[in-house]
Parts: C-alpha cells; sequence; structure tokens
C-alpha cells in the first residue's frame, strides 16, 4: 500500500515537472508541416532545421556567445573581487563585519529591474553603452554579493588549524591560502561559478535594457520571439533549457546546501 | 599589529566599491530620473499613479503574488514531507523537481507556449480524445482570463522547486529526536507535523517567502512574453516605457515603485513574523 503510494507520487510528480520539457524538446524538433496538422501529436520524422535556422540565420548563435562572453566577464570580476571579501569576512575578526554582510544582503535583494535604467546614463559616460563589457560589469553586480556571501560559507567550512600547520612550516597567510584553503574550496567554488553561470545566463531584464545590438541570447529572444513563427519560439526554448539542465545536474550535490547556506 | 587590523578591510574594499558604483550610484540616479520631470519633482509620480495602466499593472502583480505564492509554498511543503521520506527512489525526485530550478522565465514562457499555443499539445491531446470540438485559445486579448491562468501555471511550475530546495534544507536540519520523542508519546502523523515539523521548519518558510515575495514583484519574462501588455505587470511596464517608449524617466519611476514594494514586503516579513517566531523561541 505503502510503496503504492509512493509509485504514483514519484510517477505524478515526475510528470507534473518533466512533462513540460518534454514537449518543448519535442516541439523543437518537430517538422513545420507536422506541427500545424491537429491530427499529429507526435512527429512522423525529427528534425533539426528549426535550431539550425534559429542560430544561423536568425542571431540566435551570436546571441550565445554574448551570453557567454557576458557570464564570463561577471564571473570574473565578480570571484577576483569576492573571494577576498569572503574570506576576509571568515577568517578575520573586526568591526562592522555584521554591517557589511547586512550591505551584501540588501544587494543582493536590490532587483536590477531598479538600477538598469539609469546604469545606461553612467554607462553612456562610461562609454560602456550597448557593450558585452557593459551587461558583463552589471552581471558582475548582481552575482557579486551571491559571491561574497557563499565563499564566506565554503572557506569557515575549511578548518583554520589547517592554514595554521601551514604556517607554522613556514608558509605565510597568503601562501597558506593558496596553497591550503584554495585547493581544499575548490569543489564548492565551482558549483558557485556554475550557479553563478545560471544567474547570468538566465538574466534578463538588465540584458535587454543595456544593450541594443550586443543582446544575450535571453535578452534577443525576448525581443524576437514574438514576432518569430511558433517553431522558432521552441527552438529557443529548447536552446535555452539545455545548458540549464546541464548545469543543475553538475551541481546536484550542492544544490540544497547551496540555497540552504545562501539564504542564512 | 596596525597592518593586521587593515588587512580585511583592504580585501573587503574592492568588493565593497564595486557594489557602491554599480548598485548604489544607479540607485540614487534612479531616484534623480524618477524625481525629475517638465511638471516638478513629483511630476512623474502624478503621471503614472493617475494611469490606469499603472492601476493595472500594480494590481495584476499584487493579485499574481496573493495566487501563486500560497500555492507555490502549500506543493513546496507537501514536496518537501514527500522527498524527506528515505524511500527508494527519493533522491531522483529530488533530481526531477529541481530541473526546473535553472530554467529562465523567457525559457519557461517558452515551455508553456509549446503546450497552451494554438497548434500546442494540449489542443492536440484534447482533440484526439474527442474532449472539445474546437481548439482552446489561451492568448489574445480576448482571453485574458486564460492568460492570466497561464501566467499562474508558468510561474507555479518554475519557481516551486526554489521553495521546495529552501524548505527541504529546513526539514532536513530539523534534529529528528523530536519526532521520535512524539512517537513515544503516541502523537499522529498530522499531530506530528502541525506541532513539530511546522513550527521548526518556520524560520525556511519564512526565508521562502520572503524571497518569493521579492521576486514576484520583479515578475517580467513570463508576463511579457505570454500576455505582453494585456496582462501589464510592474516590471513589464517598466520594460515597455524604456525599451519602447525610450522614457528614462517614468520607466525608473515604475522601477523606484518596484524597489519600495520590495522594500515594504521585506521589512514586512524580517519585522512581523520573523520576530514572533523569535518570542516563541524564547518561550519554549
Amino acid at each position: 500500500m505503502k510503496k503504492f503510494f509512493y509509485a504514483l507520487a514519484f510517477t505524478a510528480v515526475s510528470l507534473w515537472f518533466l512533462g513540460p520539457l518534454f514537449f518543448i524538446f519535442l516541439a523543437s524538433l518537430t517538422p513545420a508541416s507536422d506541427f500545424y496538422d491537429w491530427s499529429k501529436i507526435l512527429p512522423s520524422r525529427l528534425t533539426f532545421e528549426h535550431i539550425q535556422k534559429l542560430l544561423v540565420n536568425l542571431g540566435g548563435w551570436r546571441a550565445l556567445l554574448t551570453s557567454v562572453q557576458v557570464a564570463g566577464i561577471a564571473i570574473g570580476i565578480s570571484f577576483a573581487l569576492g573571494i577576498p571579501a569572503g574570506y576576509a569576512l571568515t577568517r578575520y575578526r573586526f568591526r562592522g563585519k555584521n554591517m557589511i554582510k547586512l550591505v551584501m544582503l540588501f544587494t543582493r535583494s536590490v532587483p536590477l529591474v531598479v538600477i538598469a535604467v539609469s546604469l545606461v546614463t553612467l554607462y553612456l559616460r562610461l562609454n560602456l553603452a550597448d557593450t558585452v563589457l557593459g551587461v558583463g560589469l552589471a552581471h558582475a553586480a548582481m552575482v557579486l554579493p551571491f559571491v561574497v556571501l557563499i565563499t564566506s560559507s565554503i572557506f569557515s567550512g575549511v578548518f583554520v588549524e589547517y592554514e595554521e600547520a601551514g604556517m607554522v612550516f613556514g608558509l605565510s597567510r597568503f601562501g597558506a591560502f593558496v596553497r591550503i584553503t584554495m585547493p581544499l574550496a575548490l569543489p564548492g567554488l565551482a558549483a558557485s561559478a556554475i550557479f553563478a553561470f545560471i544567474m547570468s545566463w538566465n538574466e534578463v531584464f538588465a540584458a535587454s535594457v543595456l544593450a541594443i545590438t550586443n543582446r544575450t541570447l535571453p535578452a534577443h529572444i525576448l525581443s524576437t520571439a514574438m514576432a518569430s513563427p511558433d517553431y522558432f519560439k521552441f527552438a529557443a526554448g529548447t536552446i535555452m533549457a539545455v545548458p540549464a539542465l546541464v548545469f543543475i545536474f553538475m551541481i546536484r550535490k550542492y544544490l540544497i546546501s547551496m540555497w540552504g547556506i545562501s539564504l542564512k | 599589529m596596525r597592518r593586521e587590523y587593515l588587512v580585511p578591510f583592504l580585501l573587503i574594499l574592492p568588493a565593497l566599491i564595486y557594489l557602491v558604483v554599480f548598485i548604489g550610484f544607479p540607485i540614487v540616479g534612479t531616484f534623480q530620473l524618477s524625481f525629475s520631470s517638465p511638471e516638478g519633482w513629483l511630476g512623474n509620480f502624478k503621471y503614472v499613479f493617475s494611469s490606469k495602466d499603472f492601476q493595472n499593472a500594480l494590481l495584476n502583480t499584487l493579485i499574481l503574488a496573493a495566487i501563486v505564492i500560497p500555492i507555490q509554498l502549500a506543493l513546496a511543503i507537501a514536496l518537501a514531507l514527500l522527498v524527506n521520506k528515505k524511500w527508494a527512489g527519493y533522491r531522483t525526485l529530488l533530481y526531477i523537481i529541481a530541473a526546473p530550478l535553472a530554467l529562465s522565465d523567457v525559457t519557461a514562457a517558452l515551455i508553456s507556449y509549446s503546450i497552451f499555443a494554438p497548434n500546442g499539445y494540449l489542443n492536440k491531446i484534447l482533440l484526439s480524445l474527442n474532449w472539445i470540438e474546437r481548439p482552446l485559445y489561451f492568448f489574445g486579448y480576448m482571453f485574458k482570463s486564460r492568460e492570466f491562468f497561464v501566467i499562474v501555471l508558468t510561474e507555479v511550475w518554475r519557481a516551486t522547486p526554489l521553495v521546495f530546495v529552501i524548505l527541504l534544507a529546513g526539514l532536513q536540519s530539523i534534529n529528528t529526536e523530536y519526532l521520535e520523542a512524539a512517537d513515544v508519546f503516541g502523537f499522529s502523523p498530522w499531530k506530528k507535523f502541525v506541532k513539530i515539523t511546522l513550527p521548526l521548519l518556520k524560520p525556511s518558510i519564512v526565508s521562502a517567502l520572503l524571497i518569493r515575495t521579492l521576486f514576484a514583484f520583479q515578475i517580467f519574462g513570463v508576463a511579457w512574453l505570454l500576455a505582453g501588455r494585456d496582462i501589464p505587470v510592474l516590471a513589464g511596464e517598466t520594460y515597455y516605457w524604456y525599451v519602447l517608449r525610450n522614457n528614462r524617466n517614468v520607466a525608473s519611476t515604475y522601477a523606484l515603485v518596484i524597489a519600495l514594494v520590495t522594500f515594504v514586503v521585506g521589512w514586512f516579513y524580517i519585522g512581523t513574523i520573523r520576530s514572533k517566531h523569535l518570542e516563541e523561541g524564547v518561550r519554549q
């Protein structure tokens, strides 16, 4: 009886969460003629035509590369600035520490909607309007507080005694950090980087407002999807969904702790 | 000694400066833009507040949050309880539920479009089952309530996993000794849930509610792609006024309203619910 209940629950929940994903994958691979044929639920053959057209002819490939560049810039900057800050928050006692943590939490909850429009004014002055770098810098600002908070909790998981032992054996504090703490924290940091990638990959508002010609994939789709035929919409959905699903699979070990910790 | 004292600040300073430049500065800019208009410093606000679009956008955003969030919370609690029981396959189910976690709102909107489009799978399946004679239409100005329904469904599908993961993390940190003690005293499963699990889960529920409510006021991609301006929402109006009407001032005014509502909601949660929780903690 209990076994039956679990089997039923498993099936129902899986269908609810995976069903829609299956549908968009199927729709993106369905030939246009089959899609517009009412009697055909399953296509007679599968085709990559729509995905290929979206990538090659409709600017999808360029937008995808822009997305990757933007995420790369965002991850690079936010980790370069966030790791030292996260380390300082874990390993040092100083006045104003809680204040700084609060500032991080606050900036983490500021929606990009609020800052994107006026950021354009700043960008016009800095010659960053409509550039990949500009969008990347904005995404770095979105990701940075997350990186500070999450790295600080990752570093606090590495025992300070290891570092002290290293320093007893003649390493400098920086040397101990690079040789001992970093390698131990690396898996967690890699998972955070993947998570940061997803945050940037999915962000659409700032990417739409800050750039017109250099749009990321979601922004490109947002501005063109309404006008394209349905099968291109589905192709776009599939292209956006696949990396996100792959990345979630990669960080599955950290899935719970990532959100659990990052919320404290 | 003095140098050692400076080190943590030097480590944090670059991050802080960056946040000031890219978040603090633009926030000030948003204030400036929204308070400057030819009709005096409140001109934009007068214009925005008196427009029908704003009232609709605010109302839609609030209604969406009021419908979506309770459903998500109830579903997520049920799912978290289900996964937290260590039966065969619970781990697989955890990953399946987590699948939409990484999907953007744009992707989620396109996914639900593949189901609810005129030629979408729902219509095809219902027609082939002979349950309907003509296809059902879910999109377009004429079908606002159906569009609303699809937006709600999409948001529930997309964002319930986030609530779920937060609650599951909370459930897993509950000390099982409490539940074992309850077993000794012969508590029913329902009584255990209401008297033990739920109160101990409260901090996680508050975080989940806070996060979800904050995001609810930023709802954009799903509503914009599925309904356009048929169902205006606050962030959608910001986008519309900036990108399509090229008016930074009105766009900033909308952005500021979002920030304000967000702030009030966050303050409400932390101020009322959390302090109540803390008091309960003291009484125990």
